[in-house]
């Protein structure tokens, strides 16, 4: 039944546009590009503006300027219920007065589609739901609505699926397997998706391409392995995993690398994945990327070295170990060592020194508040 | 809402164990006796008299207890036009005020929502009416619409009437009259069942491809059917059985006599106590048929 769904995603483009409330800009300036069948996701905090980008694209808001383009042409000014796309509410908005089978024929009723029942029954089958067709929405649980709405939306096989936070209201393990089969579907049906949500785990996990947004803007936007392996900015770095940044003025550059010095100690990293090359910059490094030892690592260029410090917190998350090491001058550093079975040094209190490949690091274009430590 | 009585079947869940039986009663017989003593047992009076006959030996107004079901088919074919007057006036009167009140209703409930003052000023407004005496806004609309106001003499000179036609003993005026005194009846109950309307479903509505014509039919008209339900029961039942707008001493006349002008009569006037008993318990046979119906074919039981 899945060849009914022919694949006929289309590209989303959004030109300069920007969306003013009464009180606050909700988006500054946003330009974008969603290649047609890709998974898309929009990542943010709450507040950030990615909801109203979503409701932009769905017409049920008016930009204050810019324009929107689906599949080349311009729906800026076109009524929601003119639009190629659907969405996925984030609290589902399943008809209460209707059973299953006839939300999901409704967009299939409003378009005037022949045999809208049959194939609302199809998308049902598709998510696996066939069986629940004549209950009420309210008969059903979260996980099951979740899926109502989805096919709701995609029995339509609209140019451009939003989902606007869907699996935000579902417990983390039907949370991860909703994740796994929206995932399958989008492949299957082969439709743009433009996924908001702020659970940054869940975006890495299904999109092909993350933008971050912060406070109206798109800071920085790629696959999620480019973002986590080189965050431009210290939000981004932040706010898709963790990450620890030390400041301080470049003292010297090389040829390929850039170094600043950090209460005594010399960090560097490559000038390609630096944003900055002159002044006061800040380098990051992911924890999990980092390593200590109690006697202090031989020097070399392609390692960065802090320390002594001391183990100040640990803590246990089943698949690793999580350390808090306080270095004297330089603040708090956390290093996840991976629980095999050989931890290095397990007590608090332990003098370490800390060190990570200076490939590893990456240099970002802005400075975080409380970066005036060094 | 105030008709969830309405709703009958299902609600009562009543699977739990029967612990709380006695305090269940305790708390429950107050009312009972309230009913018993002012619904049930005036029913029962009403309905003997209504079977009761001509006392043989006394005079008007005299009459003993019998079983005379022929009262019943001697008012039916005697006040038959009285009866489809009454609900027909009923449906004309209750109809305009939905077709009024409905905008309004949903214009405070949802238009208004980001203005919560305007909400309650206007809700204020709609009530507004009830601080004055019915009485004598009826009569206030009578004067208005009199024989020599201006608004009467200005239609007779543009010849939207003759010469000798007036407004008030007009069906037109008992209509208007009694769509005026009841619509807050019906604008409340839209008012708390639209209030409560998720927009959300409008915005997943014409999402779905639905102009707003049809958002507004299938989505925001069918979540408000209880306030529509309860609305038109509240309007109509009292209508049906009003007395004082198509009074002649109101704003009607002989031509316009609803059925309680005629109980009233038949009562008061006449001393015939069977007929107008006998009208009273088919009047409200006829409404618990109607509304019983009524209810059963909207099919929003589970709504109220």
């Amino acid at each position: 039944m899945a060849k009914e769904f022919i694949a006929r995603g289309a590209d989303l483009e959004l030109k300069k546009i920007r969306k003013e409330f009464p009180g606050f800009t909700a988006i500054e300036e946003l330009d974008l590009h969603v290649p047609a069948g890709e998974f898309f996701a929009l990542l943010g905090p709450s507040g950030c503006g990615k909801t109203t980008t979503l409701r932009l694209v769905a017409g049920l808001e008016t930009p204050t300027s810019g324009q929107i383009f689906i599949g080349g042409e311009d729906e800026s000014d076109k009524k929601p219920h003119e639009r190629p796309v659907n969405t996925v509410f984030q609290s589902y908005a399943l008809f209460p007065h209707m059973n299953v089978l006839e939300n999901v024929a409704f967009g299939l009723r409003q378009r005037k589609i022949d045999e809208p029942l049959v194939k609302a029954k199809e998308a049902l089958n598709l998510v696996q739901l066939a069986h629940l067709a004549t209950r009420k929405p309210q008969q059903l649980s979260g996980g099951q609505q979740q899926r109502v709405a989805l096919a709701r939306a995609l029995v339509n096989r609209p140019s451009l699926l939003l989902l606007d936070e869907p699996l935000g209201a579902l417990d983390l393990k039907l949370r991860r397997e909703m994740q796994i089969e929206l995932k399958a579907i989008q492949i299957e049906v082969g439709l743009t998706f433009l996924h908001v949500t702020h659970d940054q785990e869940e975006a890495m996990d299904m999109a092909d391409t993350v933008a971050v947004m912060n406070k109206g803007r798109i800071e920085q936007m790629g696959a999620p392995e480019t973002l986590y392996d080189r965050p431009k900015t210290v939000f981004v770095s932040k706010f898709l995993g963790q990450s620890n940044l030390l400041v301080g003025k470049v003292e010297s550059t090389s040829a390929n690398s850039v170094s600043i010095e950090v209460a005594g100690n010399k960090i560097s990293v490559p000038k390609s994945r630096a944003e900055k090359h002159t002044g006061k910059i800040a380098i990051g490094f992911r924890p999990e990327k980092a390593s200590f030892t109690n006697k202090k690592p031989t020097a070399s260029s392609s390692t960065n070295i802090i320390g002594p410090g001391e183990i100040i917190d640990i803590r246990f998350t089943g698949v690793s170990n999580q350390y808090l090491i306080e270095v004297p001058d330089l603040g708090n550093i956390t290093v996840f060592a991976q629980n095999i079975g050989k931890s290095p040094v397990t007590q608090l209190g332990e003098k370490v020194w800390i060190s990570w490949s200076v490939e590893h690091s990456f240099g970002l274009s802005d400075l975080p508040n409380n970066g005036e430590a060094a | 809402m105030a008709f969830a009585a309405f709703s009958s079947t299902k609600s009562n869940g009543s699977s739990k164990p029967k612990k709380t039986g006695k305090v269940v009663i305790a708390l429950l017989a107050p009312g009972l006796a309230y009913l018993g003593a002012f619904f049930l047992t005036p029913l029962i009076a009403l309905i003997m008299v209504s079977l009761q006959a001509q006392d043989p030996f006394g005079g008007i107004g005299d009459y003993i207890p019998a079983f005379e079901i022929n009262n019943y088919f001697v008012v039916i074919s005697e006040y038959w036009p009285h009866m489809m007057r009454s609900f027909g006036y009923a449906l004309i009167a209750t109809i305009l005020a939905l077709l009024i009140s409905y905008p309004l209703a949903y214009f405070i409930g949802v238009k208004a929502r980001p203005y919560p003052l305007l909400q309650k000023l206007m809700l204020t407004l709609v009530i507004a009416p009830f601080f004055i005496s019915f009485l004598l806004r009826t009569l206030a609309w009578k004067q208005i619409f009199s024989n020599e106001s201006w608004i009467v003499t200005t239609l007779q000179q543009t010849g939207l009437l003759e010469a000798d036609q007036y407004v008030v003993g007009t069906p037109f005026m008992v209509i208007f009259g009694l769509t005026y005194n009841f619509i807050p009846f019906m604008t409340l109950p839209l008012y708390t069942s639209l209030e409560r309307l998720d927009t959300r479903y409008l915005e997943a509505g014409s999402d779905l491809y639905a102009s707003p014509s049809k958002v507004f039919r299938k989505v925001t008209l069918p979540l408000s059917m209880p306030g529509i339900i309860s609305g038109t029961l509240l309007t109509f039942i009292p209508i049906a059985g009003d007395y004082i707008n198509a009074s002649g001493d109101f704003l009607g006349s002989s031509s316009t006599a609803m059925l309680g002008n005629v109980i009233e009569a038949n009562y008061l006037q006449i001393n015939d106590y069977p007929s107008a008993s006998a009208l009273s318990v088919l009047l409200m046979g006829a409404i618990l048929v109607l509304v019983a119906g009524y209810v059963k074919k909207s099919g929003t039981e589970d709504l109220l």
